[in-house]
């Protein structure tokens, strides 16, 4: 019995290695500039797991070799100080490793760099909506208080910066490659959270609040938008994607898209026509 | 949440205080034995477990003013004026408390009498500062600071009547105490639930003092510090 | 051999035997009964009874992950109720429930040598409302619109507006049932406490008590001042969702419909949630920590290895817990620089953990390994808790925490190291102490069935779910469809999953089978059938009568942990055996 637990303790942790190297389950391909996050990843990797499995085949060891027998009996040591401060210490001094490259990349990810493009997010019950400055780079101010059919990310009617911000109610956002963004994330009814698994990065959008994260993405591709905050019934339905593209598809891209002025004259010339 | 905090680091010193009485250095497996002490309180079980409720209750209010100055914090913050009425609460609330604890040092001085006298008055005094409670409500609500009018206002109505709450259960062990004082028992008999009587009394006049103040402080109409982005 | 301690030692400190209540009746016997034994075990079989539930649920969750849409019963509503009632049950109504109202009961008197718990009415009630608030949250299954989908986190605004299910009763059941639970813990709670402080018999200083006590002591203290924020957090919602306050509910739009609610602050309640919530893993934990430092001592025949390093450890991780709270918000929009704090506090409460590890596998060094069927869980306890808890390294790092946090990792995480580790030492504790309970022996081999196929079985359940969190598949979707990111070989990952989980399920029968068959036919055990030192065994009757003790309550002259002491006889001191030495 003894014999088959401690096999059955080596086959788990020598299982358990197999399976992370071998299976072919790993993040997907980054596409942002946040390699460091999955650097620290990978030191925390190397750092418990071999925590991990020295612990688990100690264990394994003392369960062969002290399984009980005939005449066998236990030593008596009630403590050995010495012994507790050092591994204290030692697991002190690993916990740190991991910490302090953590904290440095997480000062990283909350400092947002001066050049970046600021674009907001507007997410409700069970979709994105996109918005983008217009030529002074500034997003007028909003409310949920203005929300209206014509005007769904409630955007503040009376802000002249809000004119000539670009409304993207339902489609792509796109975004140009190599340049640093900071997403403002804001939500008119429950929590959702912004998350594309390539860029690494994500961010609640806590209604009443204006949440941000920045990345810079590295990668052209069409990425998918999942909701990462439980938001509803439909939340597994709340999809959207970001289009990276180079400078030149980007301009063109953007050249298609209504202002929120345009929109809304739109909109009036439509209800007066009804 | 630093009040939070602060009522936590109170509770840790106090913990600390005790841990440091059991001997957590000793090396339990040297001293075999017999142990004269083991560290218990010569208070009776249920003063002890009177404090730990207490200390619960005191966590719960804690954090009822952790949130209410955490909101307080985030804008569009507008208090209800404070009613007059409260300083007139205020004044049942310490004569209840004060009768409690003429009621116990009767106990203690074996004047079943005044004991009598102390609770009935205690009571008394409760049951006017808890109408007192229910005018001040009315009177604000009829100032338009219903319920549903903005979160300051739902917040007054919360914590006042969470501690209402809390004197209407104290008046349940304060009923039974004078069940038994009346039954015409002994004064040793009585002494232990008046004791714990005039503790939860004084407890619940703190909590007012502090939630009160905390109104108090509050009231001066916060500048509007605006909810727009 | 002469008994000199007892004669010429210090007088002892006279310890007041206390008046006890006796049943009259039938009723007050085993129904309205008074005996903490008795509450223990109403605790426990309510408790499982309805953690049950809560499995075949897990079940039909699996069920829809491994093959989306074919089973018509999980609707996406259902889905998300099944989801939210299947958290809830098992941290609350189980885990906290077994842990402090049917361990805790059972053995905190007999562990520090007491008749009884000090206030046994407060005692019998705390048991009632804690049945009612199950009732109540069973209730809601049948209310209208079914029991709330919320997610165990409740997180408001989503949990009270139209888009979640069980918007209409299931929530506010749900709500009412956990302002019961927490009353009647409250109840329980303060004779946990006191019943340790005050409740010791003679000679049982706090160093001499069994790490079970010491585990669930401070267990309780942490539920005593946590469950106050969620009680808090509770009726606010209660109030939003009722009377139409607006604590949490920020100016909504929700579908085109502007709300009433105004000026308030969901993120208030996260902080109210998480304040209490994570003290919650250490509620469940801490008893767990204790109980299996006991286990793994008395069938390695040898001390727990640094007896007061793990108490400290004990106090240390319960002092910290405190102030952890925030790295479950990481994410949430929280202040960001509070991430440096709460990663910091976070990564530090892993030091005095491990120790706690550390210790327990070097009591195994040099012992006398009986690899009993309780024994399998406590070490099969460790295996999963050292993974588990590896895996908060990664969540508690705030940087790690961005990509992994609302993943599949997240909810592997979290089951390896509250769910899949304490339960694997409810049953380790369960064989251990089933022998005092009924006087019989469980069924070993049948034990050893049960554990191979639990701990392997969950293993092979949590381990590979790890890796669906790293491609990146979020937690809490009914379903995830094709997507770009995530290989068609994941699919195939979940079946396997879902295989293992219904195989680990369907396994707990074997348990059950033997809980009640060892009733009647299990081998007699005997007082104490493991040998063991502690004051528990040490019981007149067994299974103890009322009032433990017979007659005389026990004197205690020694720590809970004299296993093969040099020059003694037998392998194991009884803690009320005098010593044979004069003390020095």
């Amino acid at each position: 019995m003894a014999i088959a637990f401690a096999l059955i303790l080596v086959l788990v942790v020598v299982g358990s290695v197999l399976f992370h190297v071998l299976s072919p389950w790993w993040m997907t391909p980054i596409a942002s500039n946040w390699s460091y996050i999955d650097g620290t990843i990978t030191l925390t990797f190397w750092i418990t797991g071999i925590g991990y499995i020295a612990i688990i085949l100690f264990m394994a060891y003392c369960v062969f070799r002290f399984r009980h027998q005939e005449g066998r009996r236990a030593a008596y040591q009630p403590e050995n100080t010495k012994l507790e401060w050092a591994l204290g210490i030692g697991t002190t001094v690993a916990v740190l490793a991991l910490l302090g490259p953590g904290l440095v990349v997480w000062y990283q990810y909350i400092e947002v760099p001066k050049e970046a493009t600021e674009v907001e997010v507007v997410g409700q019950q069970w979709n994105w909506s996109f918005r983008l400055p217009g030529k002074n780079g500034l997003l007028g101010t909003s409310d949920p208080r203005y929300v209206s059919s014509d005007n769904p990310l409630g955007l503040n009617p009376n802000d002249p910066n809000g004119q000539d911000n670009v409304v993207i109610d339902g489609g792509e956002l796109h975004l140009a490659l190599g340049k640093p963004v900071k997403v403002l994330l804001r939500s008119i009814d429950v929590v959702h959270d912004f998350y594309v698994p390539e860029f690494r990065a994500k961010m609640d959008l806590m209604p009443g609040l204006v949440t941000y994260f920045w990345f810079t993405p590295t990668r052209t591709g069409t990425f998918e938008v999942l909701c990462a905050a439980f938001c509803g019934v439909g939340h597994d339905a709340m999809r959207g994607s970001v289009v990276v593209d180079n400078e030149s598809d980007y301009q063109t891209w953007l050249r298609k898209q209504h202002t929120f002025a345009e929109l809304s004259a739109r909109a009036k010339k439509a209800s007066l026509t009804r | 949440m630093n009040i939070t905090f602060l009522f936590l680091a109170v509770i840790a010193a106090i913990v600390a205080w005790w841990l440091a009485q059991q001997r957590l250095t000793a090396k339990p497996w040297l001293d075999a034995g017999l142990v004269g002490d083991t560290g218990a309180s010569p208070l009776p079980a249920a003063k002890i477990g009177l404090g730990v409720f207490l200390a619960v209750v005191g966590c719960l209010f804690t954090l009822l003013i952790s949130a209410y100055s955490m909101r307080m914090e985030m804008g569009e913050w507008r208090p209800a004026p404070v009613p007059k009425l409260l300083w007139l609460n205020t004044g049942m609330l310490i004569l209840s408390s004060g009768a409690l604890q003429w009621a116990q040092v009767a106990a203690r001085r074996g004047r079943m009498d005044r004991v009598r006298a102390g609770l009935l008055a205690g009571g008394v005094f409760a049951l006017a500062f808890l109408a007192g409670q229910l005018v001040a409500w009315r009177q604000l609500d009829a100032a338009g600071y219903y319920l549903t009018a903005n979160p300051a206002a739902a917040f007054f109505y919360l914590i006042t009547g969470v501690h209402g709450l809390h004197i209407l259960g104290g008046q349940v062990a304060l009923g039974r105490t004078m069940d038994k004082a009346w039954q015409g028992v002994a004064v040793g008999k009585v002494r232990l639930s008046v004791e714990l009587c005039a503790t939860y009394w004084h407890f619940v006049l703190f909590v007012w003092l502090v939630l009160f103040a905390l109104l108090l402080l509050t009231d001066p109409i916060v500048a509007d510090n605006g909810w727009f982005l | 051999m002469v008994d000199i301690g007892a004669a010429e030692g210090i007088p002892p400190a006279e310890v007041e035997d206390v008046e006890l209540y006796h049943a009259k009746s039938w009723v007050t016997k085993y129904v309205f009964c008074q005996d903490a034994k008795v509450i223990a075990i109403q605790y426990s079989i309510t408790a499982i009874s309805i953690g049950l539930v809560a499995l075949v649920l897990s079940w039909l969750i699996r069920l829809q992950l491994a093959f989306p849409g074919t089973f018509s019963i999980v609707t996406p509503s259902n889905y998300y109720q099944f989801v939210t009632m299947h958290g809830m049950i098992m941290v609350i109504y189980l885990l906290t429930a077994l842990f402090l109202g049917g361990f805790g009961n059972y053995l905190i008197p007999l562990m520090v040598g007491a008749r009884d718990m000090v206030f046994p009415y407060v005692n019998m009630l705390s048991y009632w409302v804690y049945l009612l608030a199950v009732v109540v949250l069973v209730a809601s299954f049948f209310a209208p619109g079914g029991p709330t989908g919320a997610g165990w986190t409740l997180y408001p605004p989503q949990a009270i507006l139209e888009g979640t299910p069980g918007r209409q009763w299931g929530i506010i059941l749900m709500l009412v049932s956990l302002i019961l639970f927490i009353i009647g813990f409250t109840m329980g709670g303060l004779n946990y406490v006191v019943t340790v402080l005050q409740g010791r018999t003679r000679g049982m200083t706090m160093m001499r008590l069994p790490l079970t006590v010491w585990g669930i002591f401070t267990a309780t203290i942490l539920a005593l001042l946590a469950f106050p924020a969620l009680f808090v957090a509770s009726v606010m919602m209660l109030f939003d969702r009722v009377l139409g306050t607006s604590f949490f509910m920020p100016a909504i739009v929700a579908a085109g419909e502007h709300l009433k609610y105004g000026g308030g602050s969901p993120i208030l309640f996260q902080h109210l949630f998480w304040f209490f919530g994570h003290p919650e893993v250490y509620i469940v934990a801490l008893p767990a920590f204790g109980i299996v430092s006991d286990l793994i001592s008395v069938h390695s025949r040898k001390n727990i290895f640094g007896y007061r390093m793990m108490v400290w450890a004990l106090v240390a991780i319960a002092v910290l817990s405190f102030i952890v709270w925030g790295h479950h918000m990481y994410i949430s929009g929280m202040n960001p620089p509070f991430g440096f704090f709460f990663a910091t506090s976070t990564l530090i409460i892993a030091v005095p953990t491990a120790i706690k590890v550390y210790n327990w596998v070097l009591t195994l060094w040099r012992g006398d390994i009986h690899l009993t069927v309780p024994m399998l869980f406590a070490l099969g306890f460790i295996v999963t808790f050292v993974n588990g808890g590896i895996t908060g390294l990664f969540l508690g790092n705030v940087i790690v925490d961005v990509p992994l946090s609302a993943t599949m990792f997240v909810v592997a995480h979290f089951h390896m190291v509250m769910g899949i580790a304490p339960i694997l030492v409810v049953f380790g504790g369960i064989y251990h102490w089933y022998p005092k309970i009924t006087g019989r022996m469980l069924n070993e081999r049948l034990g050893q069935i049960h554990f191979w196929i639990t701990f392997l079985g969950a293993y092979l359940i949590y381990f590979p779910m790890h890796y669906l969190g790293f491609i990146g598949v979020p937690r809490r979707y009914y379903e995830l469809g094709e997507t770009a990111f995530v290989p068609a070989s994941a699919a195939t990952l979940n079946v396997a999953i879902t295989a293992a989980a219904l195989i680990v399920g369907a396994a707990q029968t074997v348990f059950f089978f033997n809980v009640i068959w060892s009733l009647y036919k299990g081998k007699l055990a005997g007082g104490n059938p493991w040998r063991a030192a502690s004051l528990e065994w040490q019981t007149p009757e067994t299974p103890p009568g009322h009032g433990n003790w017979g007659k005389e309550l026990p004197v205690v002259y020694r720590w809970a942990y004299d296993y093969s002491v040099p020059g003694a006889g037998q392998d194991f001191l009884p803690q009320n055996q005098p010593p044979a030495i004069p003390a020095r």
